[in-house]
Order: structure tokens, then sequence, then C-alpha cells
């Protein structure tokens, strides 16, 4: 597993305490998971996405990754409605692991754009599994 | 320390059948045939099943050696958290293979089958008192079938209430089955966490508990392997509330005859006969997870049941309100004869006593262990302790490596990274089958394989390196599984 300092990072996204990011500008907004999740996940084998037109209050599960060690729920971090899922995870869950900022899961039409405020600043973030 | 159990020894290969034979060979000779031949019917012809051509040596070897890859309880300890692998006495096979009881067609009347009955009756009647709930249905097959049973005679309570009620309370630190058998039933799972303590906060539970609450799923000892103390403060929120309670028992051989789950405020709780009541498992054969009912929920129980009248016994069906047959004829019978054979051998003492020296090995094993790894939780444990590669992790030695380097000193891992509430978590129960000569040496394995973490740390990535099979690549399995022979 990687050290803090080996950990990366990407400027211009929302970071949520459960690990996922969000995308800061747009009118939809693409959701993933950040590189602390994956890489503490392990090699992700599975990818159980949402319905494209279902609606998630904030907080709500929305799917779930599954490794070699474990199952985890995806949540997400504003409310919304999905209006694309990456389809390319289907055949090919590894993508997450390769690159996590540039193959995001989901994306949404956000309920309240002002949600965004509540989540970390990149900086935040890092200050958040510094410790 | 004494030399760890794991040696290399000479292991025979062996290639899947299929690739074993040639096209003629076969297990026996019948004489020619003398009868005239006919046309086969054209529906009937086609080119038939893929069997291998193979002699009754090629079979014999064939399974005997796959025989000798395995690795179970009468081969060394397993201390496998979470699913009581202990010692199954051959005792219980002895009695399961009683011509009279393993040959009774299921199909008999009542009046040729009182033996079978009368143990049915019985095994009923011990498992009300070990659980201090009256009602017992023996149908279920396994510990989640008995939740689902459970779930349904939920429903089938708050239906005659005229009660709506759409969720269930679970704990984080519940069966990971419970969420599902409750969401078969149409409830919505509501998780709660349990406190920093690894325990079910009372608060907690008070929060959430509503009356669209059907009830809570509490596992007791939880998955931490720690008992829920707050348990009867916990039912008395969620009875006023209207809702019942749900105890899994599998956790059952920390407390069995040493506490009562009725007097803990728990209405419904399957046992799992083939962990604490020792019958096989684990690929072992089918379990068993009859259901234990309070005496206001008995009659919601799944039909039939044993009862007795008089002096003779009979299955009774005549229950309206019960919730219908969850298995077919008796459940799993020759379970339930084995779990029967361990009640009657052990007797009521020795049960308990079985409980608390279960309790008094893992406890032995974490104050042994926790300067070794890192403990999860440091407070009394019950049946199983849980431990981290947290003190690893310097080291870049993982749970994973450290399992798989067990493999080679002669061991079957614990379970790991199981309760997912613990990162990288080692869960070991060794049961009360280990005496404390085989704990000490499981012991000092241990010591010695987190030592091997500091001194050789790729001894350990490399692991395992004297078992058959070299480490998996789990990822491509999981990823791109091939399920043809």
């Amino acid at each position: 597993m990687k050290e803090f300092n080996e950990l990366a990072f990407k400027d211009g996204l929302r970071y949520s305490n459960d690990h996922e990011w969000v995308s800061e500008k747009g009118t939809t907004l693409k959701v993933g998971v950040s590189d602390y999740a994956q890489d503490q996940m392990g090699d992700i084998v599975y990818v159980e996405l949402p319905e494209v037109g279902a609606t998630f209050e904030k907080g709500d599960e929305f799917g779930t990754l599954e490794s070699v060690k474990a199952v985890s729920e995806l949540y997400l971090p504003i409310s919304g409605e999905v209006v694309a899922v990456n389809e390319d995870l289907g055949d090919a869950p590894e993508l997450i692991n390769r690159d996590c900022y540039a193959n995001w899961i989901i994306e949404i039409k956000p309920a309240d754009m002002s949600e965004l405020e509540d989540l970390l600043s990149v900086d935040a973030y890092r200050e958040l599994l510094k410790g | 320390m004494k030399k760890t159990p794991g040696r290399s020894g000479l292991i025979f290969d062996e290639p899947l059948l299929w690739e074993k034979g040639k096209k003629g060979r076969h297990g026996m000779s019948i004489p020619a045939s003398d009868v005239p031949a006919a046309a086969l019917p054209e529906a009937l012809q086609g080119a038939g099943p893929d069997f291998p051509d193979l002699s009754e040596i090629d079979v014999v070897r064939h399974y005997t050696r796959l025989s000798q890859w395995n690795y179970g309880v009468d081969s060394g300890m397993y201390p496998l958290g979470s699913c009581t692998m202990k010692y199954n006495p051959k005792i219980n096979e002895k009695v399961a293979a009683t011509p009279e009881l393993a040959a009774a067609h299921p199909m008999l009347g009542d009046e040729y089958v009182q033996g079978n009955l009368q143990i049915m009756f019985e095994l009923q009647e011990y498992l009300a008192a070990i659980t201090g709930l009256p009602g017992v249905s023996l149908q279920p097959a396994a510990g989640a079938h008995g939740e689902l049973t459970g779930m349904l005679v939920f429903a089938a309570c708050h239906r005659a209430r005229h009660s709506k009620r759409t969720k269930i309370l679970i704990p984080d630190t519940a069966h990971g089955t419970n969420p599902a058998s409750a969401a078969l039933c149409g409830y919505k799972p509501v998780p709660i966490k349990s406190g920093a303590n690894g325990i079910l906060r009372v608060e907690s539970v008070a929060e959430v508990m509503d009356e669209e609450t059907a009830g809570i799923m509490i596992t007791n000892p939880n998955t931490l392997g720690l008992f829920e103390t707050n348990i009867r403060q916990i039912a008395e929120i969620v009875h006023a509330k209207g809702g019942l309670v749900y105890g899994d028992g599998a956790n059952m051989n920390a407390v069995m005859g040493v506490i009562s789950a009725a007097r803990c405020g728990v209405d419904v709780m399957h046992l799992n006969l083939h962990k604490t009541f020792s019958t096989p498992h684990g690929g072992g054969g089918p379990g068993a997870g009859p259901l234990c009912v309070t005496g206001e929920l008995e009659k919601y129980l799944p039909i039939p049941r044993a009862v007795k009248d008089g002096d003779t016994y009979r299955l009774d069906f005549d229950c309206p309100d019960s919730v219908g047959r969850v298995h077919a004829f008796h459940g799993n019978f020759g379970v339930l004869l084995r779990a029967y054979s361990y009640i009657r051998t052990m007797g009521a003492e020795n049960l308990k006593k079985a409980s608390q020296l279960a309790v008094l090995n893992a406890a032995y094993i974490k104050e042994k262990l926790k300067g070794t790894l890192q403990l999860a939780y440091n407070r009394p444990c019950m049946h199983e302790c849980v431990f981290s590669d947290g003190l690893q992790q310097e080291d870049k030695i993982t749970t994973l490596d450290m399992a798989k380097r067990l493999i080679d000193h002669g061991y079957h891992p614990p379970t790991i990274y199981f309760p997912l509430v613990v990162h990288g978590a080692i869960m070991i129960e060794p049961t009360e089958t280990e005496c404390k000569e085989d704990i000490d040496q499981f012991i000092e394995t241990v010591k010695l394989v987190v030592q091997e973490a500091k001194d050789n740390p790729e001894l350990l990535r490399q692991a395992p390196v004297m078992a058959k099979m070299r480490r998996l690549d789990e990822t491509r399995a999981a990823r791109n599984p091939c399920l043809c022979g």
C-alpha cells in the first residue's frame, strides 16, 4: 500500500470524507473515487453501477466496488440524478486502479449546486488523509 | 520453540479426469450381450455426454490424491474466525450412519419412524432449553436460511398485528448475510455504526428505531468477538416501538449454557448446528440452521414440527398461521442426528464448559499476541479475537502475506479482511478443540512469521512456498473466471 507521499491528488475536484471525488465545474458533474480509496481496496474486480435516470440524496449508496479483499459501498457526495454511467468499467474494472481520476464512475445532474461547498478542497482532503 | 508443524513432502500432481484415461478403457467388464440389437428411437440418439474413459484405479487414485491435498480440522488447527471450525467427534458419524435412522424413507408414516420423530422432538426441546426460546423449527438448512425464516416470522407477526413495517436495523458488526435475508422479505436494511469500543450504543439504536421499523438483527457476540453488553436496553427500546429482536446465533459457541437469549430480550434466533453443535461444514456437507422463537411467535414457525402426544410422536401440520414449509421433509435430517448425538454425549455441563474453554482459548491468544499484532479493540474478547496488520505496515507486509506464510508453517490461515470495520483484519477463533500445547505452538508460529516479516519480508511476499500451489492470482480469477473443466 502507498505511503502518504506516494498518493496522487488532483486539483479542481471536491472530495468527500468517504474518499469519493466530484468534479467542480459544469452543469453535470462526474463522480469517482480517490487514489487513496483505490489503493486501500486493492485490485478492483467488479463495479456495480446504478441505472441512468436514478435519483439519489446526498449520502445515498449509489453502487459498490468489489475487490479481492472486500466489497465497498459508494456514497454520492451530493444529491442528483444519474445522467450517465461509465460503461467501460463493466468489462475493465481495473481502469479505476490504473487511473482513478480519469476513469469516472457516474455523471450526475446535481439537485443543488451549493452542496459542493460542503465538500473538501484538495488541500483539506490532503489534510484529512495526513490525519 | 518447538518446530512448526509445516514440512514439505512428496506432493503428487493430478490432472483433471478428462485429461486422464484412454478411449475404450472402463471400470468393469460385462459379458457380451446375447440380446438381438434393436434400433434406438431417433429422439434418444445423439453424441451423449463427454465422459472420460477410466479404469477403477484411475478414479480411486484421482480422488485419493485430491483428498491428500485437503486440510481440515482432522489434520490440524483451523482457526478460521467466525466459522467455529471445531472438531466433529466420530461418534456423531456412527450415530448418523445407524441404518434404522439413515435409511428411513422420508415418506414413511409416523407410526413407522417413532425413533426418528423422538430424536427430532427431543432436539427441539434441547435447543429450546439452550436458547430459552420454547418454539423450535428444525427445517432451515443453514444459517442464512434460518435468518430468512426468522424474517418471514417477523413479517407474519407484524401482518397479524396490522402494523406496516418497512425497515430493519442492522449494526455494522452483525453477520454479513443479515441485510440480504431482511431485504428478501422486503425490509430495507438501516445500518447502525458500532461505538468506538466495538459495542453497539443504546443511543444509536434509540435514534433510528421508529414505528416503521420491523426490529433489529443483532449478532451476539458480534463479529468482532465482543459481547453486546447493552443488549437488554436495546431490546427494550425496540420492543417499546413494537419491533422484534432477531439474535443471530452464529456465535453461540461463546455463550452456550451461559446466557439465555430469551432473557436478553431476543424474540427469534437461529442456531448453526454445523458450527456450535459440531456437525461437518466448509465443504464437509450440508448445514442446519434451526429457528428458535418465543411462545408468542411459535404459531408462525414452518410446518411440520415434531410433537409428542402421550407416549407417541407425530409430525404436526395443523398450524394455520405458519409461514409454510421452508425445506422438504424433515430438514437436513443427517445433520440433526449428528447435533443430537453431540448434545447427548456432551450433556448440559460439558456444553457450557465447551463455551467457557472456547472463550478462554481465544482470550489466551489475544493476550499472548497483543504486542506482536495490533489488537483491534483492547477489551475482553469472547470466542474469537481480532487483530490487524497495523504494526507490520512499516515492513510493508500485509495481512494477506502473513496468512499465506502461515500455510508454509502448517496452519490453515485465520479469517482475513473480515470484519470490514477493522482495516486489514486477522480474526482468530481457536475453538475449545485445541489444547494449550497446540495453541502455544500456534502463538509461537505467528510470532515467528512476524519476525520473518522484519528479517526477510520477501519470504512472506512469496509465500506460500511449501504448498502444492504458490500464491494464486485472485485478481485474474475474479476478473476472468474459468468455470469449465
